[in-house]
């Protein structure tokens, strides 16, 4: 099998910082608003677009120390929003708490969710927490056919994701006036762009709601990144050089300017900050230095450069990525 | 077959305009008013020009417009349906072209 500086090399693809000079333009910080918590790489899901290669064999988790490092690092950077991702958050075992010391900080907190985990009998309270902590919940769902659903995501997630969303409703998210917000992300299941962003919306709401009664507010369409388990993928089935260039191909220099690393910096399961969770996934630590939240006084600084590599093109392909 | 469709061929399309730029001109902003959001959504546009791909076995429509039809929300079960759709609009055509022959037979038999 070729690697990926082999496929590449027969593309036409340039190097994301040479189509970003080659238009004129530099990747540098905003005012950091939002703080992304990555609690760890453990999942109940082995999805084939992971970025992350998280799964049920991996170990690593966000300890209940760490976390606290990094919400006394929330407090003295004044963030206006937390979002909390992984791997599959419901199974970190401080993420109650995490919830509880985040809203009290910021005025939005945003939890992602695969729906399975949360659906778990093992995680029956937490729905309830989220509820009752006004969080933003994030739940993937890409598609509404199963076999879309399944071929990335894993046998029985579908009818479990439905079951999930039900139960979201019930307790009154994506509910109109109940102050609830449920969000949906769809990623294609497969080696090409995702659809567009309100027609997708549209129908995802017209069909959940005449087949399941299921409602929700937004539906968010995201390409899949080059990375983990999803690039094992593309390049296991011959996709990947094909699809960078239809990434690269795709690349629109005005959405440079809102791609969500120049308001929001990372941070993962060990404490240490990344410029994005796609930086993190690659190991590409915050502006190229390696740094811990116990060691940063504040959010970072405005006009700070933002360490770039390939992966990038899928967050500026079209109408980009936040 | 290979020597005469390939793959890389397609996106050279614009290309056939070099002889005759005109009748390319406005052929391409009519195809692309065709394939503009209008009464019909691009999703649904897409899952026709599959179907028309299928009827009219043009190799680098059907991967073209395969591509455009995933990347437009629509899924393996509707794409087969489309396809089925071409199917049986051409298979019918065949078939009820049996009822000339029959016509015809009629007249000639006793």
């Amino acid at each position: 099998m070729l690697d990926v500086k082999e496929i590449m090399s027969k593309t036409k693809v340039d190097p994301f910082h040479l189509m970003l000079s080659s238009h004129g333009l530099h990747l540098r910080r905003g005012q950091t608003r939002a703080l992304q918590i990555n609690v760890g790489f453990v999942c109940n899901q082995k999805c084939q677009h992971c970025h992350l290669d998280a799964g049920p064999d991996r170990r690593e988790n966000m300890s209940r120390e760490t976390m606290l490092a990094v919400m006394d690092y929330a407090e003295r950077s004044h963030f206006d929003m937390i979002d909390i991702t992984g791997g599959a958050p419901e199974l970190n075992p401080h993420v109650e708490e995490l919830i509880e010391k985040a809203t009290a900080m910021v005025p939005r907190v945003m939890f992602r969710s695969n729906l399975s985990a949360l659906n778990s009998e093992t995680r029956a309270g937490l729905m309830q927490v989220l509820k009752t902590r006004q969080v933003v919940v994030v739940a993937s769902f890409p598609s509404l056919n199963v076999s879309q659903t399944e071929s990335q995501r894993g046998i029985g997630i579908f009818d479990t994701s439905i079951e999930a969303l039900l139960k979201l409703n019930r307790l009154g998210y994506g509910k109109s006036g109940s102050g609830l917000e449920l969000n949906l992300v769809s990623n294609p299941s497969g080696a090409f762009m995702p659809a567009a962003q309100d027609q997708t919306e549209k129908r995802f709401k017209r069909i959940l709601e005449k087949n399941w009664g299921i409602q929700f507010n937004n539906l968010f369409s995201f390409a899949n990144v080059p990375l983990g388990r999803y690039r094992e993928w593309l390049i296991r089935s011959g996709n990947f050089g094909q699809y960078m260039e239809k990434l690269a191909s795709s690349f629109n220099p005005c959405a440079v300017a809102d791609v969500m690393c120049r308001t929001m910096v990372s941070v993962s399961w060990d404490g240490y900050l990344y410029d994005c969770d796609f930086n993190l996934a690659q190991g590409i630590y915050m502006g190229g230095e390696k740094t811990h939240v116990s060691e940063m006084e504040a959010c970072p600084e405005a006009g700070n450069l933002i360490a770039t590599a390939d992966h990038c093109y899928a967050c500026t392909a079209g109408s980009g990525f936040t | 077959m290979q020597e005469y469709y390939k793959r890389e061929d397609l996106p050279k399309f614009g290309e056939i305009g070099k002889e005759a730029p005109e009748m390319a001109k406005k052929y391409f902003e009519y195809y692309n008013e065709v394939f503009s959001e209008s009464e019909l959504t691009l999703r649904e546009k897409s899952l026709i020009a599959l179907a028309v791909a299928h009827a009219i076995q043009c190799p680098y429509c059907i991967d073209s417009f395969t591509q455009k039809c995933l990347e437009r929300g629509s899924n393996m079960g509707e794409m087969t349906e489309a396809v089925h759709v071409a199917t049986a609009i051409r298979g019918g055509a065949s078939l009820v072209h049996g009822i000339q022959s029959r016509n015809i037979a009629d007249k000639l038999s006793m």
